[in-house]
């Protein structure tokens, strides 16, 4: 049936490429009988898992299936408080007084653990929160290790980091990261901060909390000293409660606009240091001398990377308009060929979106989108009945004026908009409040530069996109957030002078 | 078709390897992969090309073609064989009655360094055998030099002859010399626009032969000019490919790049002479569950 309604299709328009054919794919879902999940997690504080005081649990569940995993303990202000004061009394007595060289050890030991667990790790981060098996075995565990890797490395050489600055740790730092990258946010957070010598309360998203946990069974078999690093988990109120903490000198935040602005009303007045790392709607821009065929490469890995939900996802596609209808007709083209379905599958292009939540928000942009005019296509392909799913989508013919242009989807959602002149996207690609990211493909050389001095925004690649690396800061401009993490730049933001 | 190769789409190198890299993390198993490897098999241009080649070789090959494993009897052919000119009337005879074809070298393979009356010479020669198909070298010297009008007239004086015989004609780049992925852009560019059945990276006579990230170029040129003309033109990498594994790599990559039209051998080649026993290999191994031995599997 499917055939037919294609082989019609391809007789009205000759030139369309056919991907369907009766070579498929076999399932090939990876294994997941060695993995060993508790029925109930409960709080890690000061070198111990131990129950909540609300003695209060919430289910989390595998997006892609809707079935439940485990049972996560929800904190409330006396557990942020124990947590803070575990983290207080190591850092007064063990942590700030150990020699830096030692402390790098334990951060290396970390590292090593994740690449020994590396296999374990991905599959529950791919059941956890649905993104696919081949992203979190290739992008997400691995640079976690090499996030501590690289962090171990900088803990006894901060005086070189900084020459005649004297650098000096804060003290306890409070850190609330987001569900996108749960182990690999962790990591972001933890490694720099236990490299400038503070310790560590940190709060996992909700719906992912069970890699930050498995990473606390981690740190318990590093012999990481009690209290160093401390994992509590719950909602939102458990995130708010740590923000308002008295003891604690340092918030870093990796999420929403709305909360990281609540977070900076919360903290006026108060001598706590911020980082915030928050939303983005970034211009993927085409010129039209770019390699076409590998642009394409890299808007669909810039906007359907992780289902979207990248804070910098390069979800504003910009294309000269010279070479706009090609570029459209082989980007869908080019999403006929994407695997959307069970995250497991190693085949799996696109997983699940992670939450009921986020996948209402996705489909409301949807209809606003097609409500608003702007045409809508999406890939064929069908997507499994359970669980969250999304198909690729692409809105063509938007302009700025449109409200799928404007506001963060966080999904695998593309607004494509065309451009003549390099005055014309500059202005247009730095027209947002936001500023995390950008992409720029030509083959010109002097244009790049060009394009990375006036595009407002914290990261730009070039003939490339979605590329992360320790060594290489990364954060926002204007309401994208502030201090940046990675690199060198992600050691001052732990770190007085 | 008026079409300046100065200005053929630049290739940019590191996304090419990431996209090949990404096929390479296709999972192919169980049923689709018996599948792909009894289609790469029926891919195969099962190849001699030496100074030392007989008749006799060749008519052991061109059995091997026709029957390539006989404890696998539901087992498709290969596509063809590839030979020297002299040789072409001897595969003719070999493969008499079979679907097998027979494909020539030509040009002063492998240099192509001679002059265009003997390369139609020799070319001609072939087809008066009988040669299903030809395979050509472009001269890559000419091509250097920026000699592209050269190198275009070549091959459509070739494709004219081709034509009169209603043979296919491939024309090898031989991506090797020519070095860069750019180059092989336009050389497929150029051969495509001069009227070439087959684009093709090797002669299998140097160092480098048959690469993902060069096959992947040269199948977006075809792609390329699909959209522009829906005309399809055919792709066969060449040397270096001795892996079942790498075979189907292949195949995927051909998949999500022009899509499953190219999925035949009408459309796609492997060039190679040890492929077809390793994807045997596989092919027993997927129908009895056990690896055998290499002394089951014949050597032709």
């Amino acid at each position: 049936m499917r055939s037919k309604t294609k082989q019609k299709m391809a007789k009205k328009e000759a030139k369309k490429l056919e991907y369907f054919t009766d070579w498929k794919y076999a399932p090939s879902p990876e294994a997941t009988d060695h993995i060993r999940l508790q029925k109930q997690y409960e709080l890690f504080i000061n070198g111990k898992f131990v129950k909540p005081n609300s003695g209060k649990y919430f289910d989390t569940i595998n997006p892609a299936t809707e079935e439940k995993i485990s049972s996560i303990a929800e904190a409330n202000d006396k557990d942020v408080d124990t947590a803070v004061k575990a983290a207080r009394g190591a850092y007064d007595k063990t942590w700030s007084k150990m020699p830096a060289k030692e402390r790098a050890k334990y951060i290396y030991r970390i590292a090593r653990l994740i690449q020994e667990r590396a296999r374990e790790l991905s599959v529950i981060e791919t059941m956890d929160g649905g993104k696919s098996i081949r992203e979190s075995r290739d992008i997400d565990v691995p640079l976690a290790a090499n996030h501590f890797f690289y962090y171990a490395g900088w803990a006894d050489k901060l005086e070189y980091a900084f020459p005649n600055r004297h650098p000096k740790s804060l003290g306890v730092a409070g850190q609330v990261i987001p569900w996108n990258f749960p182990l690999l946010m962790a990591a972001w957070k933890i490694a720099p901060a236990l490299a400038t010598g503070n310790t560590v309360v940190l709060k996992p998203a909700e719906t992912t909390s069970l890699t930050a946990l498995k990473l606390a069974e981690i740190i318990q078999e590093s012999g990481l000293p009690d209290g160093v690093v401390n994992i509590i988990t719950g909602h939102g109120p458990v995130g708010a409660s740590m923000v308002n903490h008295k003891d604690i000198n340092k918030i870093a935040f990796t999420g929403s606009t709305n909360v990281g602005k609540w977070i900076q009303k919360a903290i006026a007045g108060t001598d706590k240091k911020l980082t915030l790392e928050l939303g983005g709607k970034a211009a993927n821009i085409i010129f039209e001398d770019a390699p076409i065929n590998q642009a394409v490469e890299g808007i669909v890995n810039g906007i359907f990377f992780n289902q979207g939900h990248v804070c910098c996802a390069g979800s504003r596609l910009f294309v000269q308009e010279s070479v706009a209808d090609e570029v459209i007709r082989k980007l869908k083209d080019r999403l006929e060929t994407l695997i959307v379905g069970d995250p497991l599958d190693k085949n799996t292009d696109i997983g699940a979106i992670n939450s009921k939540m986020q996948l209402n928000k996705i489909n409301e942009y949807l209809k606003i989108g097609v409500n608003d005019g702007a045409e809508m296509y999406q890939s064929s392909c069908s997507i499994p009945k359970k669980g969250f799913f999304v198909r690729p989508t692409l809105f063509l013919n938007t302009s700025q004026s449109h409200r799928i242009s404007q506001e963060e989807i966080f999904g695998p959602v593309l607004a494509v908009q065309t451009f003549r002149t390099i005055e014309e996207v500059i202005e247009k690609a730095n027209n947002i409040p936001y500023g995390l990211s950008a992409g720029v493909w030509t083959d010109k050389g002097s244009r790049i530069f060009n394009m990375t001095s006036k595009l407002r925004a914290g990261v730009v690649w070039a003939n490339t996109y979605n590329k992360f690396d320790p060594t290489s800061p990364f954060g926002g401009y204007k309401e994208s957030g502030f201090g940046r993490e990675g690199g060198l730049h992600g050691l001052m933001p732990y770190l007085k002078f | 078709m008026a079409y300046d190769f100065r200005n053929s789409p630049t290739i940019d190198q590191v996304g090419i390897e990431e996209r090949v890299a990404r096929f390479n993390t296709r999972s192919i198993k169980k049923g689709s992969k018996v599948q792909a490897l009894k289609l790469a098999l029926n891919m195969i241009d099962l190849t001699t090309l030496e100074g030392k080649d007989t008749e006799g070789k060749v008519i052991q090959m061109c059995y091997k073609a026709m029957h390539p494993h006989i404890a696998l009897p539901d087992l498709p052919t290969t596509a063809a064989v590839c030979v020297y000119p002299t040789m072409v009337k001897t595969a003719k005879d070999a493969l008499k009655g079979s679907q097998v074809k027979v494909a020539s070298v030509s040009t002063a393979f492998p240099s192509g360094n001679s002059t265009m009356q003997i390369k139609l010479l020799d070319t001609k020669f072939a087809l008066d055998n009988g040669a299903d198909e030809i395979d050509m070298v472009i001269s890559r010297g000419e091509f250097l030099k920026g000699n592209y009008n050269f190198v275009f007239d070549e091959i459509a004086a070739i494709k004219d002859l081709t034509h009169k015989y209603n043979a296919r004609l491939k024309v090898i780049f031989e991506t090797g010399e020519i070095s860069t992925l750019d180059n092989v852009r336009r050389a497929s560019d150029i051969a495509i626009y001069a009227g070439a059945d087959f684009i093709k990276t090797s002669t299998g006579k140097i160092g480098v032969a048959a690469t993902m990230p060069v096959t992947l170029v040269m199948l977006d040129a075809i792609k390329d000019y699909y959209y522009k003309t829906g005309i399809m033109v055919g792709m066969k990498p060449a040397g270096g490919i001795s892996t079942a594994k790498g075979a189907l790599q292949y195949l995927v990559m051909l998949h999500e790049t022009v899509g499953s039209a190219w999925l035949d051998n009408k459309w796609f080649r492997f060039g190679a002479s040890s492929l077809a026993n390793d994807l045997i290999l596989q092919l027993e191994k997927e129908a009895k569950g056990v690896y055998y031995s290499k002394d089951y599997i014949s050597v032709d």
